[in-house]
């Protein structure tokens, strides 16, 4: 990532001022890196943390004194004595043009647009004062791609910041797309211009989360649920994944981190869903799943280590790019999909539903489980498990649609019998807790007693690559590791090709970097606190959940008891578990 | 205008398949050392200098040798001018589209071609006979519509006459 | 022979190249004729005993594959050659005028008549209106050039001037001096060649061998000019350091276009730290500005210079490694300098422990793949790294940070094709040339609206109206308008302004820039505003769309001058395009504030200067739909002058567009609505009937 070589090492204090306030910072930091820290507001477009900057943007430029140019402010770093100005007419005057130019060159429809009131372009406009086309000229004519069921792309609407190709392959390693031709025809495209469906995209969706602009979004079925539940025909049930309660509130204005599950319950049967459910538990039914599996193939001698399989996009990736390992990956399906099986059997057949009418949606933090929800091994008696995905920023839509003010709506509880959950399930929503879940029962199922301390620490927090021992017995110590961002999981699996010098049995990857709370259809934004806080939330909420162990859940066991049978039973096959294959696009091939 | 420079505008245009592209270009990916991503471009240049353009299929292939992702690829070879990522036809066919030729019916050419080629204009025949292009000014005005094909030009041309000038090329 | 003799034989040659160095000042293109000139070569022999003299004391080198026998340099320099010699200029300018032709037919002739000749190709002497350039040298006689020798006086050639040894008086151009050393007859009715009109008041250095060596000749490299010496010295001498400082005494600057300080540049990459210790030298041949070649030229015919001046610059910096970016369109040059590379290697002179001095240096060719924004330097390490090529941001430079990340010095072809020869000559001496801060000579493209178009080099200070009068003026009566001067990223300079001297600091004031040596001399046919939208159109086909500024900037400039040039249709697009206008300076100054690399930001300049200088022009598209300098197509009418017009029909007949009307015998007449300003009609008429306006 090295723009420069001197000064990352060992930073030197420095005094510099900006605006005339006089700063102290350090050397290793650039101006706008300072500027942030202080709250002085200095616009960006194409700038990303954690990724190497490239000042192609320069909305961002500074006078500094002496310089007889302007200079971009997210990639120069600052000198002792370095005196900086943001705000000149100079730089006033820039910063306009640049806008009018961007705006130019793109689709004047705001009113039509998914973006309208959160686009970074239309803020800038804003801000800006842009009155009137000054250079209105010949516009991108490029085709919408719309051939994938989970990402939607506009090139007429890219600003070509390139934000999206640099998390593609600095943060993911997919290298799916690149900036493609030159100048004024430049594209962002696939090789050969392919549509993302049929080229190597993983459908993670963190392009999604970074784009600016509308130029890549979602596909959005709201229209679609809404429908089915304006059919009196049909029921409608909705589950809700773990890392959605902890996040939603921030765009109702309530603090991050808290947990919002109660109102968001209310708020989903006043949209008119039939019935709402936790996707925690369909998290504690893949916990004994997974666990029960990775137990049986220590004590039996099969194919280790097992990696678990509840993130789509990187279940995607392997199959591009690692389908040699297929045969490591755990059969469970995920929790969404396990629980779309079931309320499609167990629970309609309760509530002497026909399944054929259940239409069963699903809220998730993921771009992918739109994918996932297509995918036709996840077909169980002719009826698909999910029929409808809406990532998180849907839901925000549709809530606002209905006019509906989640924090002021009172608390309500998920409809049983999956709707009792677990600390352990919870966790799910963040980078380590599947690995954490799965521990805890695995111990219980070797050893019939509960671990002494259910919390393991070394696989918590944001780093990409978490590594834990954990003793089970005498004989049997498990080399676990928990990778999150598949540039992380494509090193591990490297590593795994190599032989797996490192042992590892046990192995959790989750596509987005820090898990579900940062994945591909949370609301945008790349601060790294609100993604801490979310986290905690989680860890928070696991501590105060009365039961913390997915092999406790009472409505697991009787689900169990009255119609799997028992773990890995024929039934559980049926409906829980499933297959992959490989997949022809390759980065390389 | 110099003596040789048309003679070699047309040289250059009426490029021709050099080689058959064959299905793996391992000899001339052998010249390269494996692995070295600042080959890539060389690499490129070789393969069109073999073939006269680079394929799909070659773009995979490289990406492997070179340890590559084929996007990064396919970026490089369309910025850079020289590279065709579509095969010349045997024969290049250029329709001038100047503003003389225009109005004496140039454009009413264009459908005839397009239909007689089964190609769009700017791309090249399936069997890899024809390449279809339009262009700006052949320079030879008074004989409008103007059809150039290989080093030939054929002045006054009307749709009628399309299919017998093809015909004399293979 | 023994080792003593061999000794004796050796020293006696360079006493000998000792004297042949005085009179060498005189060859073609010395025009310096001041006695400062003379004592200078003098101290350079005195020098020279000097060196070998404390040759012990520093580095131990062996000089044997660079220094010839007397026999070899007799033969270098074709004395008293026993048979013709047929010297043919054919580099890219002498092919596209008939040179290869010329070239077959001289063999096939020469077959016929049973003739011993040699026919040797050479380079480019840089009057390029003069070619095919042929020269013979009759066995025993002067070396005599003949001009625009196209395969048509071939046979004549062979039947007086080979067959009866006579001088085809017409076709002279001009004598090469003989040899004083040789007892080669000289003719004394003819000129030397550096009297030539168009030679007369150039200064050449950089090109003194171009169109007189065989470029793919390693023994006529070190005869003419002491080839190699500067290498063998700076390698004797042992003192990397010494040889940058006398760069920075030179006052040798980029000649890129830049204008950086040479030493300085050398310097700040030698000071840099690399982190395995690996240090890169590249040379610039991406040539990119259209109607440029001086590069180019060099390269083909004189690809040694840069040879050596890659390795010299590759060990005062401290780099093992050289590569020679060239661009592809540029085929000759390449294969050139790949023969000049295989020759050197074969030599000893590139490789491991160069002439044994211990200094390893590799040059490799790399060629460039259509984008001219790889000339840019970072641009060009982006594409030598495989990667497309997109400039970045600066700093860190390419000095501390370059090629793969490690300290990388990046400098024009002609740059570094002086490097041996300032050397040579003596850094203060030729920092004596120049006025100002601009050392040194500069070449240039001469071309458009004059009447002798091709490379000349003149001493940094002489004014644009003296390089005018090198090119013989303005042709068919016309007066200089401007001279557009650094291609798509300079200005162009008035009339009131051509005294304006060579230099860049001056240059830069008058909006200009010197740029690598594009001059493109108008009359008063050009229309200045066309000039800047073609410099734009140029600018926008080759951004690389990185940054905002530059991509879409340029497009809106682009299309606001396009607009200018072509009459508006209806109210809106009057009034949009006054509101262009308006926006116009703003948007330019944007952009050169902003952009991102040195194209970006270059890129207005054109725009700026001629709207400063030509303002008049501007207001006269915009205001009245007219192009004064009746240039602009989409702003002028055809008209038929119906005093003149007999009614012959013939441009009734010939119009695409059924535009014309009129009876036979009776004047014609032009529908403005439906002509598309073909011109067949005015090119037709025999009668000149038919007017532009």
């Amino acid at each position: 990532m090295a723009t420069t070589t001197t000064n990352l090492i060992s930073p030197k204090p420095v005094k510099i001022w900006i605006n005339d306030i006089l700063i102290e910072a350090e050397d290793n930091q650039t101006i706008l890196q300072v500027a942030r820290n202080y709250g002085i507001h200095i616009p960006t477009l194409c700038y990303l943390e954690d990724v190497t900057p490239t000042g192609s943007c320069r909305i961002c430029v500074v006078e500094i004194e002496g310089a007889p140019k302007p200079v971009p402010s997210c990639c120069t770093f600052v000198k002792d004595g370095m005196k900086i100005y943001t705000n000149t007419p100079r730089i006033q005057t820039i910063r306009k043009v640049i806008v009018e130019l961007l705006v130019a060159n793109h689709d004047m429809d705001c009113l039509y647009c998914e973006r309208n009131g959160n686009c970074e372009l239309q803020d800038l406009a804003g801000i800006y004062n842009i009155r009137g086309h000054r250079f209105l000229g010949s516009k991108r004519q490029n085709p919408l791609d719309q051939t994938s069921m989970a990402l939607v792309r506009d090139p007429n609407k890219c600003i070509l910041c390139l934000r999206c190709v640099k998390v593609c392959d600095e943060v993911q390693s997919v290298h799916a797309i690149d900036v493609t031709k030159r100048g004024f025809e430049s594209i962002v495209t696939s090789t050969f211009g392919k549509t993302i469906h049929e080229s190597s995209c993983v459908l993670c969706g963190q392009c999604v989360r970074v784009c600016p602009t509308g130029a890549l979004k979602e596909r959005d079925v709201s229209t679609e649920v809404m429908e089915a539940i304006d059919d009196p025909n049909t029921v409608v049930t909705v589950q809700i994944a773990p890392s959605i309660s902890v996040t939603i509130g921030e765009e109702f204005g309530i603090p991050v981190g808290t947990d919002v599950s109660g109102k968001l319950v209310t708020a989903l049967k006043r949209m008119g869903f039939n019935a709402v459910f936790d996707t925690v538990f369909g998290a504690d039914l893949t916990v004994l799943e997974e666990a029960n599996e990775l137990v049986k193939r220590i004590k039996n001698g099969e194919t280790l280590p097992l990696i678990s399989t509840c993130s789509p996009g990187w279940i995607k990736f392997m199959e591009h790019e690692f389908p040699d390992l297929i045969p490591h990956m755990s059969t469970c399906k995920s929790p969404m999909s396990m629980q779309g099986a079931i309320i499609k059997s167990f629970w309609a057949e309760k509530k002497q539903i026909n399944p054929k009418r259940v239409y069963q949606v699903a809220i998730m933090p993921c771009m992918a489980k739109k994918f996932e929800a297509e995918r036709s091994e996840l077909v169980n008696d002719g009826l698909p498990n999910t029929d409808a995905v809406l990532t998180t920023r849907e839901l925000i839509r549709m809530i606002k649609k209905f006019g509906l003010d989640l924090k002021m709506l009172p608390d309500s509880k998920y409809d049983d019998p999956l709707g009792e959950s677990t600390g352990a399930g919870k966790i799910f929503g963040t980078s380590g807790g599947v690995m954490e879940a799965a521990l805890r029962t695995a111990y219980w199922l070797v050893n019939k007693k509960n671990l002494e301390n259910l919390e393991i620490s070394q696989v918590r927090g944001l780093e990409g690559i978490k590594k834990a021992k954990i003793q089970i017995t005498p004989e049997m110590t498990l080399n676990c590791v928990a990778a999150s961002g598949l540039k992380n999981a494509r090193i591990i699996c490297d590593e795994i090709r190599a032989g797996n010098p490192n042992n590892y049995h046990f192995i959790e990857i989750m596509a987005c970097p820090g898990g579900c709370i940062n994945g591909g259809g949370q609301p945008r934004g790349m601060d790294l606190e609100v993604i801490k806080k979310r986290a905690q939330a989680l860890y928070d909420l696991d501590k105060h959940y009365s039961v913390r162990l997915s092999h406790e859940n009472t409505a697991v066991q009787r689900l169990y008891a009255n119609f799997l049978k028992e773990l890995g039973s024929h039934e559980a096959h049926h409906l829980l578990h499933t297959h992959y294959y490989p997949r022809s696009e390759r980065r390389t091939k | 205008m110099s003596i040789l420079s048309f003679e070699n505008r047309n040289k250059k245009l009426s490029g021709g398949l050099k080689k058959l592209m064959p299905a793996k270009i391992s000899d001339v990916l052998s010249r390269f050392k494996q692995g070295d991503a600042s080959e890539l471009i060389p690499v490129l240049q070789a393969v069109q200098s073999e073939y006269g353009y680079i394929s799909e299929d070659n773009t995979y292939e490289i990406a492997e040798y070179l340890n590559l992702p084929s996007s990064k690829i396919y970026g490089v070879a369309t910025f850079y001018a020289q590279f065709r990522l579509e095969p010349l036809g045997r024969h290049v066919i250029n329709l001038c589209t100047g503003t003389a030729c225009h109005v004496k019916g140039s454009e009413k050419l264009i459908p005839v071609f397009e239909q007689e080629l089964k190609c769009k204009a700017g791309e090249t025949t399936k069997d890899g006979r024809f390449t279809f292009n339009l262009v700006a000014c052949l320079g030879a005005c008074a004989l409008s519509p103007v059809v150039n094909i290989d080093s030939d030009f054929y002045g006054n041309v009307s749709p009628s006459d399309v299919k017998k000038i093809l015909r004399k090329y293979k | 022979m023994k080792l003593k003799e061999m000794k004796v034989m050796t020293e006696k040659i360079s006493r000998k190249k000792g004297t042949t160095k005085k009179t060498r000042s005189t060859n073609i293109n010395e025009i310096d004729k001041n006695t400062n000139n003379k004592n200078a070569n003098s101290k350079n022999t005195n020098n020279k005993i000097a060196n070998s003299k404390n040759a012990n004391s520093k580095n131990t080198i062996n000089k044997k594959a660079i220094t010839l026998t007397q026999d070899q340099y007799r033969k270098a320099k074709h004395i008293q050659n026993s048979k013709p010699i047929i010297f043919i200029g054919m580099g890219t300018c002498g092919l596209a005028s008939g040179a290869q032709a010329t070239f077959d037919t001289f063999r096939s002739e020469a077959l016929k008549y049973k003739l011993d000749i040699e026919i040797i190709p050479v380079g480019c002497v840089g009057s390029c209106f003069l070619e095919p350039i042929v020269d013979i040298k009759l066995p025993g006689k002067a070396r005599v050039a003949y001009k625009q020798i196209t395969s048509d006086k071939v046979v004549e050639i062979i039947q007086r001037t080979l067959q009866k040894e006579e001088i085809i008086r017409e076709w002279v151009l001009g004598k090469y001096p003989v040899e004083p050393s040789s007892s080669d007859e000289d003719f004394s009715d003819i000129p030397l060649i550096s009297d030539f009109e168009f030679f007369k008041n150039q200064k050449k250095f950089v090109l003194s061998r171009c169109g007189v060596v065989n470029p793919r000749s390693f023994e006529e490299y070190i005869a003419y000019e002491d080839g190699f010496k500067a290498l063998a010295e700076v390698l004797e001498e042992a003192n990397p350091q010494k040889v940058i400082d006398d760069i920075k005494t030179s006052g040798l600057r980029g000649r890129g276009g830049g204008g950086f300080p040479t030493g300085q540049k050398w310097q700040f990459c030698r000071d840099a730290q690399s982190p395995d210790g690996q240090k890169y030298v590249i040379c610039n041949a991406d040539e990119g500005d259209p109607g440029a070649f001086m590069d180019r030229a060099v390269l083909e015919s004189d690809p040694f210079s840069v040879i050596e001046g890659m390795i010299i610059m590759g060990y005062a910096i401290g780099a093992s490694k050289g590569i020679i970016y060239c661009r592809a369109e540029y085929p000759i040059a390449i294969k050139q300098l790949t023969n000049a590379i295989s020759i050197c290697s074969e030599r000893g002179l590139l490789g491991k422990n160069i002439l044994n001095s211990g200094f390893n240096f590799e040059i490799e060719i790399k060629k460039g793949a259509g984008a001219f924004v790889c000339g840019e330097e970072t641009a060009l390490i982006e594409s030598i790294e495989g990667k497309r090529g997109m400039p970045r941001i600066k700093p860190p430079y390419p000095a501390t940070y370059g090629l793969y990340g490690n300290p990388t010095n990046i400098n024009n072809v002609e740059t570094i094709a002086q490097i041996a020869k300032i050397l040579n000559y003596g850094p203060a001496k030729f920092a004596e040339w120049g006025i100002n801060k601009s050392r040194g000579t500069k070449v240039f493209s001469l071309t458009g609206k004059i009447k002798h178009a091709g490379l000349v080099e003149v001493p940094m200070g002489i004014t644009i109206r003296e390089i005018v009068k090198i090119g013989g003026g303005i042709p068919n009566g016309k007066k200089f308008k401007a001279a557009q001067i650094g291609g798509p990223s300079g200005g162009c300079i008035p009339a009131h302004l051509i005294n304006t001297p060579i230099d860049y600091e001056e240059l830069k004031e008058v909006g200009a820039m010197m740029g690598s040596g594009g001059l493109v001399i108008m009359d008063e046919s050009t229309c200045m505003v066309d000039t800047a939208r073609f410099f734009m159109k140029f600018i926008q086909e080759e951004s690389c769309g990185k940054c905002i500024p530059c991509r879409e900037g340029t497009r809106r400039l682009l299309e606001i001058l396009t607009k200018l040039t072509q009459k508006p249709k209806n109210d809106y697009e009057v009034v949009d395009r006054m509101k262009s206008m308006i926006s116009l300076k703003e948007l330019a100054y944007v952009i050169k504030d902003t952009a991102l690399c040195g194209l970006g930001n270059s890129a207005p300049n054109p725009v700026l200067t001629t709207l400063n200088y030509f303002r008049d022009e501007y207001e006269a598209h915009l205001y009245e739909n007219r192009c004064p300098a009746k240039a602009c197509i989409g702003l002028l009418s055809f008209r038929i002058d119906a005093e003149k017009c007999v009614g012959c029909g013939l441009c009734k007949l010939n119009c695409p567009n059924d535009a014309i009307l009129g009876e036979k015998k009776q004047a014609h007449y032009i529908v403005e609505e439906k002509c598309v300003k073909c011109g067949l009609c005015k090119s037709n008429c025999k009668f000149n009937a038919v007017i532009l306006e």
